[in-house]
């Protein structure tokens, strides 16, 4: 069934490649079809998903190299926990979304679907790998796409930024290949679910360097403070769809590396960082926040919060508690749906206006009510508000933080005030206000495809806002022989 | 001497006797066009040749000890009558300015035949004799040509190939000054009894030693030719030196160092261990720095050889630590890059035949004029940069494990230096392949490479995609004629 998912995005990408150069607008209908399957999927994969049964579930594998007395064996495994069946379902949901946010591309549209095909496969296989080096390899496949989706179909300083994104990504993934090989001597085998069985005790650098080296990828990919400045740029260069999964499910890989492999298999070594880890998070938060609150640029401003937002995971990370590992994996999935939809919001309307400039906008609610009131509860969400998603897992975080680290934790929360203070300033500057008559034009809503993707995220935004249970169920599935492990060393 | 001796190095006859009759041809007729067919008949009789010896598993020794086969040089042999065959089915376009091709063919045969004897060879005067041959040819190799460039190549080529076998040959003679004896096998025992009075002098012959195959490796600092000579060649030649000579030079290498210099627990291996350790650092950084300023593609992709030069030389670092993972590791990365190596040349040669230059800007926009051919390079440059789903990434991800696996500190680091010059390569690899997916063509006209070229490329294309997901073949391969050194 994973193994299904992750092929699916392949073949839609063979069929757009086979596709005559005469029908080639047929391109972002292959992949609506490929991607409404694979979204249906992951939906059956979560529905699916046992919550009461323990460990991984719908597992596929075979060895792919075969050479274990040369120390270079490795599997291709899948399979997925309470940990990565959200992600799935997250991928799935924001994939679809994507390509409905991209009906509007004509450039090259049969390469521009293909390669977003491409980088569903990628992000699909990080989530599900459970091998390293396959995990790694998957991690690497996302670069290709990703640099050329940005370096083509987006705007302004559109090279510079994907090259940058690049140059972070892989100078990060190139110290985790480093970690893993050497985990992988250690323990004679690649294997993420043996490796977590038994960690290695004795490797040929300190573990605490190789929890390091293991963790600096992810560390770039959240991202945090100071390794953040990759991710404004490509944002804001990136087209909307671009966007989209990059803030929706790309960086969710540095969060979802750090629960899966950093954290179970060097348990201690993450215990030792916990302090400095936390101290990351809340400087995170905090400065990324105060970072939002000067941008002018109304994308930019999303991009600097998910700096700030994703601080949260972190701070749930290095707390190692089972309520805030819980809320960081909840705060993933939420970041995901609500930071999606914030940029099909501010695509929209840079799509009508042609700018971003905070100040050039006003009173945008008399054109288009239908798009402000989408915005301003995505917004709303994104500050917290309780009954929309964003509140289940910022809460949860704190609750769980604050025991272990009541500092880092009480200037994170001042993160959110200062969420409440540039979302809302936000909003009011652009959609509040008189009528503005340069905007006399613009239209609401005009597309279905737009209208399709925005309900569908919102309805999820309010689903688990509501009724938080169908996240958190399974994900407590997936956080408990995490929490457990972790308590050890505590203890 | 019985006959036998003659079936051990039966592909290296076939191949000179094809030579032989390609120079007769190209006098008898005076037609271009037979000659080119005549080679591909030889390179097709020598591969099957060694194909038998492979399915046989022949293995032994002759002309006293002097030369063996095992499956060691008949991988090697298979590789690099591969090599040789894809330059002489495409290499035909990147040929307008040698107007001698009986002579270019003749010589690329004897150049292989020669570089599969070195493989072979097994003793310091056999090793020099066949690596001198390989070299005389591969001079007169880069001269071919009408212009100055090719003439100033092939002289600057000479010159430091020259000092290189001076340097080579003073090492041969303090090895055989502390073994008394020629024999690489010998060498192994005398080296391994090694006292502190001889350590020195041990010492010195094996950096004189690497020095002079470094040349071939084409690592720094033994690589100043590598550019010019790139440039001034023939393309068909500059692929012949990038992907068949350094597998020559790398394949000598593990002999000697292997066999010769004792891989494992003696004293001596730690020391050149590290040697080989510091060159692949210096030459993947140094190449990758100069790489990343240049413009012309053929410069780009020499010194791109040099700092790929400096990864494959991570696996003979961890030589020393006696395990066949380094060789075993060198010799997979060596089939995966011909495959690559082949594959982004190739390409080179059938652009610059239709554009007439070698300048990256005349790539631009290449999917739309000649998607096929584009394809296959941005899949090599993919390779070349060690990305997913390409035989490249498994190849870096081999050796790197290999090294690891040797399970020293100092590997380790070694490593960190290797995956941040990944990085540092992505950045004109990449911008290499953005040219070609992306931006707008200068000429938009659309075009064709010829039938052979496209044949050669799709096989290079279907190499780098196939090993780069069903590598266990070639892993396999690779590790039974590592096996074999030891």
């Amino acid at each position: 069934m994973l193994t299904t998912f992750l092929l699916l995005p392949l073949a839609g990408v063979l069929m757009i490649a086979f596709l005559p150069r005469t029908r080639e607008h047929e391109a972002k209908w292959i992949a609506l079809f490929v991607s409404a399957l694979a979204c249906a999927l992951s939906l059956a994969i979560f529905v699916r998903f046992d919550r009461d049964a323990a460990g991984y579930q719908f597992v596929d594998r075979f060895e792919w190299i075969r050479a274990a007395d040369a120390g270079f064996s490795v599997q291709y495994i899948v399979g997925v926990d309470g940990l990565s069946a959200p992600l799935v379902l997250l991928l799935g949901v924001l994939s679809l979304a994507a390509v409905l946010v991209s009906f509007n591309v004509t450039f090259r549209a049969r390469e521009y679907f293909a390669w977003l095909l491409v980088l569903e496969t990628a992000v699909a296989g990080v989530f599900t790998s459970l091998d390293l080096i396959q995990f790694f390899l998957f991690w690497e496949l996302e670069l290709l796409p990703m640099y050329l989706l940005i370096s083509v179909w987006g705007s302004g300083r559109r090279e510079y930024s994907a090259m940058k994104f690049l140059l972070y990504t892989i100078s990060g993934s190139a110290l985790m290949l480093v970690g893993f090989l050497v985990l992988g001597l250690a323990a004679g085998t690649f294997d993420i679910e043996q490796l977590t069985a038994q960690p290695p005790s004795d490797t040929l650098l300190p573990l605490q360097a190789v929890f390091w080296f293991v963790i600096a990828a992810f560390l770039v990919k959240l991202p945090i403070v100071p390794l953040h400045t990759w991710l404004p740029d490509a944002h804001t260069d990136a087209p909307t769809a671009v966007s989209v999964m990059l803030a929706g499910v790309l960086l969710k890989m540095g969060g979802y590396g750090i629960l899966r492999i950093a954290l179970p298999v060097l348990p201690e070594q993450a215990h030792d960082a916990r302090v400095l880890l936390a101290a990351l998070a809340a400087i995170s938060v905090f400065y990324g926040a105060v970072l939002t609150l000067r941008q002018r640029d109304l994308k930019r401003l999303i991009a600097y919060s998910s700096v700030s937002h994703m601080g949260y995971v972190l701070l749930g990370v290095a707390a190692m508690g089972s309520v805030a590992l819980s809320g960081a994996a909840l705060q993933m999935v939420t970041h995901g749906l609500i930071t999606g939809l914030l940029f099909i919001m501010v695509g929209l309307i840079y799509d009508r206006a042609h700018t971003r400039e905070i100040a050039e906008l006003s009173g945008l609610m008399h054109q288009m009510p239908l798009i402000g009131a989408a915005t301003v509860v995505a917004g709303l969400a994104a500050l917290g508000l309780p009954g929309l998603a964003g509140f289940v897992a910022e809460i949860t975080v704190f609750l769980g933080a604050l025991e272990a680290h009541p500092a880092a934790t009480i200037l994170a929360v001042f993160g959110v005030v200062l969420a409440a203070g540039y979302v809302l300033w936000a909003v009011q500057r652009v959609f509040m206000g008189a009528r503005n008559e340069r905007w006399s034009a613009l239209p609401d809503f005009d597309a279905w495809w737009e209208r399709a993707a925005v309900a569908g995220m919102l309805v999820l935004v309010l689903v688990v806002g509501v009724y938080p249970r169908v996240l958190s169920d399974v994900v407590a599935q997936g956080v408990a022989p995490l929490a457990a492990m972790l308590a050890g060393p505590a203890a | 001497m019985n006959l036998e001796a003659f079936h051990f190095i039966g592909p290296a006859i076939v191949l000179l006797a094809g030579a032989v009759l390609v120079l007769l041809a190209d006098l008898a007729t005076g037609r271009r066009a037979c000659v080119r067919p005549l080679a591909m008949l030889t390179l097709a009789a020598a591969a099957l040749y060694a194909a038998t010896q492979a399915a046989a598993d022949t293995g032994g020794q002759a002309f006293g000890g002097a030369i063996g086969v095992d499956r060691f040089t008949i991988y090697v042999a298979l590789l690099l009558i591969v090599i040789t065959a894809a330059v002489v089915v495409a290499g035909e376009p990147g040929l307008t300015r040698v107007a001698q091709r009986g002579e270019f063919y003749a010589l690329l045969l004897a150049s292989t035949a020669s570089m599969m004897l070195l493989a072979q060879a097994r003793d310091l005067v056999a090793i020099f004799v066949a690596l001198e041959t390989t070299s005389a040819v591969q001079y007169i190799l880069v001269g071919l040509g009408r212009d100055a460039r090719a003439s100033e190549a092939g002289l600057k080529y000479l010159l430091t190939g020259a000092i290189a076998a001076a340097v080579l040959l003073y090492g041969f003679v303090l090895l055989f000054g502390i073994a008394g004896s020629t024999s690489l096998a010998d060498i192994s025992r005398a080296v391994a009894e090694t006292g502190d009075e001889t350590r020195l002098a041990v010492v010195v012959a094996f950096v004189l030693i690497a020095a002079g195959v470094g040349f071939k490796m084409a690592i720094v600092p033994f690589h100043a030719w590598v550019p010019d000579v790139y440039q001034g060649a023939a393309t068909p030649v500059t692929v012949f030196l990038s992907a068949a000579s350094k597998a020559a030079g790398f394949a000598i290498a593990l002999r000697l160092f292997y066999t010769g210099l004792g891989g494992g627990d003696t004293p001596v291996s730690a020391d050149w261990a590290k040697l080989f350790g510091v060159l692949a650092a210096v030459s993947m950084t140094l190449g990758n720095l100069a790489a990343i300023q240049q413009t012309d593609v053929k410069r780009l992709l020499g010194y791109s050889s040099i700092a790929q030069a400096g990864n494959i030389a991570v696996g003979l670092a961890a030589v020393a630590t006696g395990s066949t993972l380094g060789p075993a590791a060198v010799l997979f990365f060596l089939g995966t890059y011909a495959a690559t190596n082949l594959g982004a040349f190739i390409a080179v040669i059938a652009v610059g035949a239709r554009v007439g230059s070698d300048e990256l800007r005349d790539y631009a926009g290449l999917l739309r004029r000649s998607p096929g051919l584009a394809i296959v390079l941005v899949l090599c440059l993919l390779s070349l940069t060690g990305l997913p789903p390409t035989a490249g990434f498994l190849a870096k991800l081999y050796v790197f494990n290999s090294a690891v696996q040797g399970g020293e500190q100092w590997l380790v680091w070694l490593v960190v230096v290797a995956v941040f010059n990944t990085a540092l390569s992505a950045y004109y690899y990449l911008r290499w392949a953005r040219t070609i997916l992306l931006d707008e063509p200068l000429d938009p006209a659309p075009f064709q490479p010829p039938a052979a070229t496209n044949a050669v490329l799709t096989a290079a294309a279907l190499g780098v995609l196939f090993f780069g997901i069903v590598p266990t073949p070639l892993i396999d391969a690779a590790r039974s004629a590592a096996a074999a050194l030891a």
